[in-house]
């Protein structure tokens, strides 16, 4: 967008139209293109003829209207549907993020494209594995989402089980593993399986990991794992793709294809070709209906707990929020001069779940002294539940029960995979 | 007849990498890791796949990336987001504009360029306009250079197998800028001097990277009534006229065979079908037959129909070198070439009465497995038929021989768009004014100007200029300009030999080599013994220049100690003195320069062994 000095003297001319540049008695043809968000708004940008785009600065260039933007006409009729003769079928639900989105190769902007036919044309393969349908719930960067969309998503797969074999959720990747948990909790007797997907690169690139990490999602949601899954790339190469626990699975680097990992535990199971692996026990495929229970409670914070950790800000915490949960320090520790505020929250029955900033490892509150003081003070133990897991299923645990000791009921047992009693050895690195 | 010569130049810029603070060097060293990629054809605008493109991909070729730490980052890797363009890099492609007098942007846009080859790790080529419009001027008229790029380097291609190709991320993301000239140049005289003049250019910033690979040209070319023809892998600018000459050559012959065959026959007489002519060689003795057969082969054969005598010499290595890339055949057989390679008239004859073919016919064989027989053919029909146009566009390899073999078609209009995730870099007028004002001498100024300052011969001056020492020289001299001789034959001469001899120069600072000739300029270090101080810092580029005098047994005698050495020597000598009088100087000092073996400055050894010989009892 254009703005100030340099949209009056634009006047009439709008982006995408044909203009002449003149600059120092040269003459430079090409389409005035949008401005990028990091431009300084001192630049015009031109597409030249040969595909290039370049700047001008304003002051030192006339700039003349050749021709207005030539208004695209089509605005394809979009199929919901695609349909394949014995391929049984998979519903896709858009939600947005990079996997949901095609470029504009005129700006580079990123667009939102989610029609049937617009994933049938990008990746045909898919034809060949499965009958689609798809479906925009919504469309946001997922670091907008909220635990309100994670509702909406819960109950839209709910309802797209019941018409398709397998559900596939399309989904930006920052918090997919926080949509994920909020399924998983919310979704009760899954009979079929549910898979999160998303992508690091945009599509546009030939090197994108979309198209793999969705052809290995629809092949998960017609296999007999009935669980909320992540399904994303393995490793850094193109060889195949992970299948994660929802409750289990945590994004561990900013940008690479590889970045989700499973914690504390072995992913279910690997996608190679058109091979499924499975390294560990899951739930099976089975013919009953799915059972949800969207209610949540969103009070709820999570508090990441440091050295000089300033005491006042838990008498905010109290008096505004209804669960804490607390990132502590290795097995589930805080500075001792905080335990009073625990108590204090004990007191008005408000629960508080310990986890460990460590990530890996499980929390256990009774090997020092300060993990017993924090037992002492009513502090529930996340055991090798990850911290942004327990957020999610206070949530949950806070918007269906009343009682203090039904809310500390479910945070201790396991509900969704997401607690284990064995910690094993080859899950560390 | 007018010729149309241009030329695209990529030079490599002496920096970090363009996006990472990755070295811009390569590396032999055993990769760490390997990381197997593929690339898809994405949608076109109109959001359309390449349906062709597409079942290359579903045929399953796939790349795989050697990453060495030390040379490559999560950035090569297409893990991260590239970083902000490497400053230094679009100063110096700003400043290389400058000397090409071409006005540079107000604003820089990096845009991705598609190429799918596997030579980028994203699919695609961050490239951006530096500048337009500049120019250089030749003994044969002004040669324009519409457009200078900064660009990334792709990554280095390892080998092919098949489907897999493997590449090593070390190359890709250094720097490069890319001149294009318009096709102004007329002659292969012209484009040397070009070539050259744009060289120096480069060279003259001291910027750019020097060594093999590092700068590459490619020439297009087309003669009149033809097409362009762009010809890769030019490396030194000596073969440039000889390329030229064996392309127009080779375009003439092209456009006579079209000539010839438009006289003939109807293009949509050449007709495709492949005969299977396996039992006509059963009993062959050509070696090349009986291999293929021996290996479950095939020989397959086609009519050409009026092509006899237009192959040999002419059409013929086109038609092989499209079976080669299209089918991976070794080769073909055409009938102007045969009976030859064991294969007899017989076995000729009967493969003409076999295709009923005329006298003006001829016929293309290749011996191979069915399935690649048949492609190499399809492949041969292909480009016969492309013989009715005469010279079709494509990009060339160039061989050892100066001649050229076909790649593929030239490239369509790439498609690009822009690179989102770098921001925009604004030149400002501040940066431009400064480039401008300090812009550095060209290497055909400094090669006059050494000439004169320092009395070198010309061709000395011309080397030195060119050299990468250049400056090195001139702070060495500056105190001393009749040391000039001396550091200029090390820094030329020396130096260059020991590489030849397999030292590893490069590993010597340039401050090192400072430091010896400033040591010698002083006399501390015998003339001498400037090549064994050379050599062992080779070995050990680090060490003091004491150290490496003390090691090398180089202590040096002083003044007294030599006087002493030389006066030891007279005495033996007495006899061969008295005998020969003063002309016994010169062989004198061959046996006292071998004891002293470079420990003491050969003047200081002349100077004192005179004043000995006049002193010298009986003389």
């Amino acid at each position: 967008m254009y703005r100030g000095k340099i949209k009056h003297i634009l006047g009439d001319i709008a982006e995408g139209d044909r203009v002449k540049v003149i600059k120092e008695g040269k003459v430079y043809n090409g389409i005035l293109m949008p401005r990028s968000e990091l431009g300084d708004s001192r630049h015009v940008v031109i597409k030249l003829e040969n595909g290039y785009n370049i700047g001008f600065n304003i002051d030192n260039i006339k700039i003349e209207l050749i021709s207005v933007r030539e208004k695209k006409k089509k605005e394809e009729k979009v199929e919901e549907e695609y349909s394949r003769e014995n391929r049984p079928y998979v519903s896709i639900l858009g939600t947005g993020g990079t996997i949901a989105s095609k470029i504009d190769y005129v700006s580079g902007a990123v667009h939102p494209a989610f029609s049937t036919s617009e994933i049938v044309n990008a990746i045909p393969e898919l034809e060949d594995i499965a009958s689609l349908k798809t479906e925009i719930v919504f469309n946001i960067l997922s670091e907008n989402m909220t635990p309100e969309h994670w509702r909406t998503i819960a109950r839209e797969v709910a309802k797209a089980m019941n018409k398709s074999s397998g559900v596939v959720v399309a989904h930006g990747t920052d918090t997919i593993a926080y949509t994920a948990s909020a399924i998983a909790f919310m979704l009760s007797d899954i009979p079929k399986p549910v898979v999160l997907v998303g992508s690091q690169r945009s599509s546009d690139r030939p090197s994108s990991d979309a198209s793999l990490n969705l052809i290995s999602a629809v092949r998960v949601a017609l296999s007999d794992i009935a669980e909320v899954v992540a399904v994303m790339h393995a490793g850094s190469s193109d060889e195949g793709c992970a299948i994660q626990r929802a409750t289990k699975v945590r994004k561990m680097h900013s940008s690479r294809r590889d970045a989700f990992k499973s914690i504390d535990s072995l992913p279910i199971g690997e996608v190679r070709g058109d091979k499924i692996t499975t390294f560990q026990e899951y739930n099976m495929r089975s013919e009953g209906e799915v059972k949800l229970d969207d209610r949540l409670e969103t009070d709820v914070a999570l508090l990441k707990i440091y050295p000089g950790f300033p005491e006042q800000l838990f008498d905010y915490y109290i008096e505004n929020f209804r669960g804490i949960v607390i990132e502590g320090t290795g097995l589930g520790h805080v500075p001792e001069n905080l335990i009073s505020k625990l108590e204090e929250a004990r007191n008005k029955d408000m629960p508080v779940v310990m986890t460990s900033q460590t990530i890996f490892g499980r929390v256990n509150m009774k090997v020092y002294s300060t993990g017993r003081k924090l037992l002492k003070a009513g502090v529930i133990s996340g055991r090798d539940m990850l911290p942004e897991v327990a957020l999610v299923k206070l949530m949950v645990a806070l918007g269906r029960f009343k009682e203090y000791g039904e809310v500390r009921s479910f945070m201790e047992r396991n509900i969704a995979g997401e607690v284990s009693e064995r910690s094993l050895y080859n899950t560390f690195f | 007849m007018q010729v149309k010569i241009g030329f695209e130049i990529h030079q490599q810029l002496a920096t970090k990498k363009l996006f990472c603070s990755c070295p811009g060097e390569l590396t032999d060293a055993e990769p760490d890791a390997r990381v197997v990629r593929r690339l898809r054809p994405t949608q076109s605008e109109l959001g359309e796949i390449d349906r062709a493109a597409l079942d290359e991909f579903i045929k399953k070729k796939y790349y795989e990336y050697e990453v060495n730490n030390s040379h490559a980052c999560l950035v090569e890797l297409d893990e991260e987001p590239p970083h902000e363009p490497t400053e230094k890099a679009v100063d110096s492609a700003i400043e290389i504009a400058l000397l090409l007098k071409a006005p540079v942007v107000d604003e820089i846009h990096f845009m991705r360029k598609l190429v799918i080859d596997g030579s980028n790790t994203s699919g695609f080529q961050r490239t951006a306009i530096i500048a337009f419009d500049g120019y250089i001027d030749t003994s044969q008229g002004k040669v324009r250079i519409p457009i200078i790029c900064l660009e990334e380097e792709a990554a280095r291609k390892i080998k092919q197998e098949g489907n897999r190709v493997v590449y090593r991320l070390d190359r890709l993301g250094i720097p490069l800028v890319e001149i294009t000239t318009a096709p102004d140049i007329k002659t292969p005289g012209q484009a040397i001097e070009a070539a050259k003049k744009i060289g120096d250019i480069l060279r003259s910033t001291g910027k750019v990277k020097r060594g093999i690979g590092t700068i590459r040209q490619d020439i297009n070319i087309s003669i009149e009534g033809g097409a362009r023809v762009e010809i890769k892998g030019v490396q030194d600018l000596d073969s440039i006229p000889w390329i030229i000459k064996n392309e127009i050559e080779r375009q003439k012959l092209l456009l006579d065979v079209k000539e010839e065959i438009e006289n003939r026959v109807r293009k949509d007489k050449i007709k495709l079908k492949i005969h299977n002519l396996t039992d006509i060689f059963r009993k062959s003795n050509s070696g090349i037959i009986k291999k293929a057969l021996g290996n479950r082969g095939r020989i397959l054969g086609m009519r050409l129909q009026g092509f006899s005598g237009l192959l040999i010499g002419r059409l013929g290595p086109e038609l092989a070198g499209y079976a080669r890339v299209k089918a991976g055949v070794s080769g073909i057989f055409h009938s102007d070439e045969l009976p030859a390679y064991g294969i007899e008239a017989e076995e000729v004859d009967e493969v003409r009465r076999n295709l009923s073919l005329s006298e003006e016919d001829a016929f293309v064989i290749v011996a191979e497995r069915y399935a690649k027989a048949r492609k190499a053919l399809e492949a041969v029909h292909e480009r016969a038929l492309l013989a009715f146009d005469g010279i079709p566009e494509e990009t060339r390899m160039v061989l050892k021989n100066s001649s050229s073999k076909y790649m593929r078609p030239l490239p369509g209009a790439a498609r690009m768009y822009p690179e989102t995730d770098i921001p925009p870099v604004v030149i400002s007028p501040d940066k431009l004014l400064w480039t401008e004002s300090n812009l550095p001498e060209l290497i055909e100024h400094k090669a006059k100007r050494l000439e004169v300052d320092y009395k070198l011969n010309s061709a000395l001056a011309e080397q030195l200029a060119r050299s990468e020492y250049s400056e090195l020289f001139e702070k060495v001299v500056a105190g001393n300009k009749k040391f000039a001789g001396f550091a200029a034959s090390v820094l030329l001469s020396t130096l260059k030999e020991l590489r030849r001899e397999g030292f590893s120069v490069a590993a010597i600072p340039e401050e090192k080599i400072e430091e010896v000739l400033i040591a010698a300029e002083r006399g501390e270090l015998a003339r001498e013994a400037v090549v064994e101080v050379l050599k062992f810092l080779c070995e050990k580029p680090e060490s003091r220049i004491e150290t490496v005098r003390e090691s090398l047994g180089l202590k040096g005698f002083d003044e007294d100690d030599l006087r002493e050495l030389i006066k030891d020597i007279l005495k033996e000598k007495e006899d061969f003195i008295r005998e020969h009088g003063k002309a016994a100087e010169k062989p004198l000092m061959g046996v006292v320069m071998k004891q002293v073996r470079g420990k003491a400055d050969g003047k200081l050894i002349n100077r004192i062994l005179r004043e000995e010989l006049l002193k010298f009892p009986g003389e």
